[in-house]
């Protein structure tokens, strides 16, 4: 078996991201050298197991990207796999539900990212909003368990749509035919980077300047000024990576804008989501940063609005 | 090999992790008792044993399921190495081959509601377990709750779906000197609905 060749531009990334790793890892380290109250040691643990979380899920990423498409559709399959099942876990389904939630697990889920595989747009983007919206139903229906039947069937239903179809938006920008000699890879590369990067930036800024917060009761840690530093933040390295896009800097500047803003969005809604269940966290699979849904929230909502940003104005 | 391939295939779909809430995971004989609503039950509560002790942990299934077809009793006897009852024994004592384990030093994990339930919370406890801690009074009784089960499989259903189970321990109980059996098997009960 050779390895795969791997693309000179893709070199260069990763070592861009390789390189800001070692410098957050050495924060890391230097901090816990220097705090001295509880509450400050606190935050610098969870600090570093944040990182040494994010050491895993860039080699796991690096990995998708080197080896390309079937690897990377499955990667992503298998984190709707794992966001699925934490949505359903805290979402109080009735045990009358097994059928829409194994139709959910075991018939969309993989359906889904075959269409992925065979490129089969039309498909894909209407496969759970309509196939699986009405079908749902219709499994549950047969049951005849009536109590609480709308809301029990949108439960399963808004698991589906934002862990299986909007994450399915990631992978799918594999099939966009871009102008010139661009692929499509960096345009997956580009939405996670600025979408992660925002994140961490947002939190980041929060730590350091966060006084005025924007939603205490939906997400106490959000604050204006980590908001607006983070995205500010993310944007401009958006921006700064239009060279791998089909983008000029104002345009990938714009792209980056409307991923931080939508990320944004999502993160909000899927912390009131949450809320409403009565958890913090979505799980516990990954160190300091709770469950893998914790760490998707904002590619829910990001990842669909980039694919037809792209798919509209650059496609061919 | 098997047993490392259910364990993976467990933690994959249905999670099966354990909380030790009221105690620690301990080598002592101990009989483990828990509601019961799910064919899983089994398997997530020894699933979410230390491997040490699962293999001194011995649960207790019933013999017109695990002990029929070849996989079930393969699953049952060679991987749980459970101890299989007969249910609706006539003339013998359903409770023989639970004394004989106990009294081999193992410890066990029981169901004593007797059948799978479809609610949350679990029905009236049997007597099996009074007459078990009456007779082994060094035996600590440890209630878990295992939450999640009747949605990930519930009864009536063949196909587990990935929803993710815990087993909650409880205190450990003793019977007390004068408690009565009604008296002991509803302060067991509400150990483990203080678990849910």
């Amino acid at each position: 078996m050779t390895l795969p060749t791997i693309d000179p531009t893709m070199q260069l990334l990763f070592g861009g991201v390789l390189a800001l790793l070692l410098l957050a890892s050495a924060v890391g380290f230097a901090l816990a050298r220097r705090v001295t109250t509880e509450n400050g040691r606190e935050t610098v643990r969870n600090l570093n197991a944040r990182i040494k979380a994010w050491w895993v899920m860039v080699g796991v990423f690096a990995l998708a990207f080197i080896f390309g498409k079937g690897v990377t559709i499955v990667l992503f399959a298998l984190i709707s796999f794992y966001c699925l099942r934490e949505f359903l876990t805290l979402t109080p389904t009735h045990p009358t539900d097994h059928r829409p939630v194994a139709a959910a697990f075991y018939l969309f889920l993989p359906l889904q990212y075959w269409l992925v595989w065979i490129d089969w747009q039309s498909m894909l983007t209407i496969l759970i909003p309509v196939y699986a919206f009405l079908l749902l139903p219709v499994l549950a229906v047969l049951k005849g368990e009536t109590d609480d039947f709308l809301a029990r069937t949108a439960r399963i239903q808004w698991a589906l749509m934002l862990t299986v179809f909007c994450i399915s938006h990631a992978p799918a920008l594999l099939l966009l035919e871009l102008p010139g000699d661009h692929q499509p890879i960096f345009l997956l590369f580009f939405l996670i980077t600025v979408v992660q990067l925002s994140d961490v930036l947002q939190y980041v800024a929060g730590k350091l300047f966060g006084r005025r917060k924007i939603a205490p009761n939906v997400s106490p840690s959000k604050t204006v000024e980590g908001f607006v530093g983070g995205s500010l933040a993310a944007t401009g390295v958006g921006a700064a990576l239009w060279w791998i896009t089909p983008f000029t800097p104002l345009e990938a500047a714009a792209m980056a804008a409307a991923i931080v803003l939508a990320g944004f969005l999502g993160g909000l809604v899927l912390s009131a989501v949450k809320r409403s269940l009565g958890a913090k966290d979505w799980g516990v699979m990954i160190e300091g940063h709770g469950g893998a849904l914790d760490r998707m929230d904002s590619v829910t909502f990001a990842a669909p609005l980039f694919f037809h940003l792209v798919n509209y104005f650059f496609a061919q | 090999m098997i047993s490392a391939l259910l364990i993976g295939l467990t933690r994959f779909l249905v999670g099966g992790t354990g909380q030790w809430v009221g105690c620690a995971p301990s080598s002592r004989q101990r009989i483990y008792f828990a509601n019961h609503s799910s064919h899983l039950d089994t398997i997530i509560l020894w699933a979410a044993m230390p491997p040490d002790l699962r293999r001194r942990t011995r649960p207790v299934a019933a013999a017109d399921y695990w002990g029929k077809g070849a996989v079930n009793r393969y699953i049952a006897v060679n991987i749980l190495n459970a101890v299989l009852i007969e249910r609706n024994a006539r003339g013998s004592d359903p409770l023989e081959p639970l004394r004989d384990a106990l009294a081999a030093g193992d410890s066990l994990i029981i169901f004593p509601e007797g059948t799978r339930a479809f609610e949350r919370l679990p029905g009236a406890f049997k007597p099996g377990l009074y007459h078990l801690a009456k007779a082994f009074p060094e035996a600590e009784l440890v209630p878990v709750y295992l939450d999640n089960l009747r949605r990930a499989l519930p009864k009536g259903s063949f196909l587990p779906v990935p929803i993710s189970c815990v087993a909650r321990f409880g205190c450990p109980l003793q019977l007390e000197a004068s408690e009565t059996k009604p008296a002991f098997l509803e302060r067991a009960r509400a150990a483990v609905v203080q678990m849910a």
